[in-house]
């Protein structure tokens, strides 16, 4: 029972840094109805600059909210100057852009910083730790419900939040009454670089700091935000962590390590076939 | 493409080729055809997001309260999704929306489009009293003529894009090609 009780809280950590991965996904969905492909190299490529600015020195902190910043203007920017000029293109030509974006990302890191693995530090204490979860899954747990609360009162309770939903739904009549949506999405997208830096330095204590270390995390993160609704930032958190335990029960129990994989392509599947709209997506009924 | 020549004046100052939220913050809201209203959010927010480039606050809550007292029945449905109100009540949705900008001048594309007779005339008793207790200047583009013709000061008659006849609404419910073709008697 211990044993069992162990898996599944771990699962729940590292669901909190699917949850957090899937929230970014979320932010760009919203804004923009797309999937971002790039956003686990994002993330990775934060993390380096969180490394880079520990390796010179800045206490943990300092380069935590240092690298939230640089992610912020980064997501911003890629939207402003790359996606911005795709807004009349096919869906697929931005895919393409995506999946540039994503081996840019990750060859600038294996270039700038090399594809050696690395070592990145926790921040929380080891005494936070008990029987059942490392300091290091506790904090991240918080961390990640710490993000989700700042998102949920920004867009439900901020002029500027609710401005962003509108922008999202209908750029035409948000254009109407004033809104500057190309500023609401490359908002949306700093939002996203910045979520996802954050799961990137919540889980690079646990994988190791390399230029790959996302590309399993995405794919959990895309699982979990499919479950939750894609459109629905607590049930992404909800469907990251359901997806962290079941990783973690499945993988313990019944199919074996080597196999965990399978099941965030299963969910993926599952869910696109029998509920589309995820758990918490919003099924959306209109009159004419 | 449309060949375009002219230009558009907003209180002396060319107006065109400014990106559209520039115009909205000059002062001009605009009522689409097709209402336009955010369909996945509640009235009151559609309501909020009218009022957003403002930051007089406590005038945007008197606001608030001076367009629900003009249609009441948006304040019945504050909290439900625009997306499901009827059609009046969307169009209704659409003109406070516009009006929460407190706009200098408000434009409305055929605000009787597809409503019942009941319902129009709703609407243009407010749209009066939005004209002239509020002072607000309207440009209405509108195919019911009869309605159109009894709220406006001035009315000018398109065909083809091209204006064929201009003046003051009294002048042209006379005019005998607008009596026979536009309202029919």
């Amino acid at each position: 029972m211990d044993a069992f009780l162990h898996q599944a809280l771990s699962g729940l950590a590292t669901g909190s840094i699917y949850a957090s991965l899937a929230l970014a996904l979320v932010m760009i969905y919203q804004a923009t109805h797309l999937v971002n492909f790039s956003q686990g190299e994002m993330a990775m490529f934060s993390t380096y600059i969180a490394w880079f600015l520990i390796q010179v020195g800045c206490p943990y902190w300092v380069a935590f909210l240092g690298t939230i910043a640089v992610s912020f203007v980064l997501g911003g920017a890629i939207q402003h100057i790359i996606i911005g000029r795709f807004q009349d293109a096919s869906i697929l030509s931005v895919v393409v852009v995506f999946v540039g974006l994503l081996a840019i990302f990750n060859s600038l890191a294996g270039w700038l910083f090399s594809y050696s693995i690395k070592a990145f530090p926790s921040p929380f204490p080891k005494e936070m730790g008990n029987t059942y979860m490392s300091a290091h899954e506790l904090g991240a747990i918080g961390v990640m419900l710490a993000v989700l609360s700042l998102l949920v009162v920004f867009f439900r309770y901020t002029p500027l939040g609710l401005a962003m939903r509108a922008a999202a739904q209908n750029p035409t009549s948000s254009r109407l009454v004033g809104i500057r949506v190309d500023w609401m999405l490359a908002l949306g997208w700093g939002l996203a670089g910045a979520i996802g830096s954050v799961a990137g330095m919540m889980i690079a204590p646990v994988v190791f700091l390399d230029p790959n270390m996302m590309s399993g995390v995405l794919l959990y993160a895309f699982a979990a935000a499919l479950l939750g609704g894609i459109d629905n930032p607590v049930g992404a958190v909800l469907g990251g962590l359901l997806v962290g335990v079941l990783e973690n029960l499945l993988g313990a129990y019944v199919i074996g390590n080597e196999l965990k994989l399978t099941v965030a392509l299963a969910i993926i599947v599952g869910v696109l076939v029998v509920r589309p709209a995820g758990l918490l997506g919003s099924i959306h009924v209109s009159r004419v | 493409m449309v060949r375009t020549e002219g230009s558009v004046t907003l209180d002396g100052r060319r107006i065109d080729g400014l990106a559209t939220e520039d115009i909205v913050r000059k002062g001009v809201a605009h009522v689409p055809e097709g209402r336009g209203t955010f369909a996945n959010l509640t009235v009151e927010e559609n309501l909020r997001l009218g009022a957003y480039t403002r930051r007089d606050n406590a005038e945007v809550q008197a606001d608030f309260e001076r367009v629900y007292s003009y249609f009441p029945r948006l304040k019945e449905r504050r909290g439900q999704q625009a997306g499901t109100l009827s059609g009046g009540e969307q169009q209704m949705l659409s003109i406070s929306r516009a009006l929460m900008l407190r706009p200098q001048l408000l434009l409305l594309d055929e605000p009787s489009f597809g409503l019942s007779p009941i319902v129009v005339l709703e609407i243009f008793t407010i749209m009066q009293r939005i004209n002239e207790s509020d002072r607000i200047t309207i440009l209405l583009v509108e195919q019911n003529a009869s309605m159109a013709l009894d709220l406006a000061d001035s009315a000018y008659l398109l065909e083809s894009g091209r204006v064929v006849l201009g003046g003051s609404s009294n002048e042209m419910k006379k005019d005998d090609t607008v009596r026979r073709v536009y309202l029919g008697y």
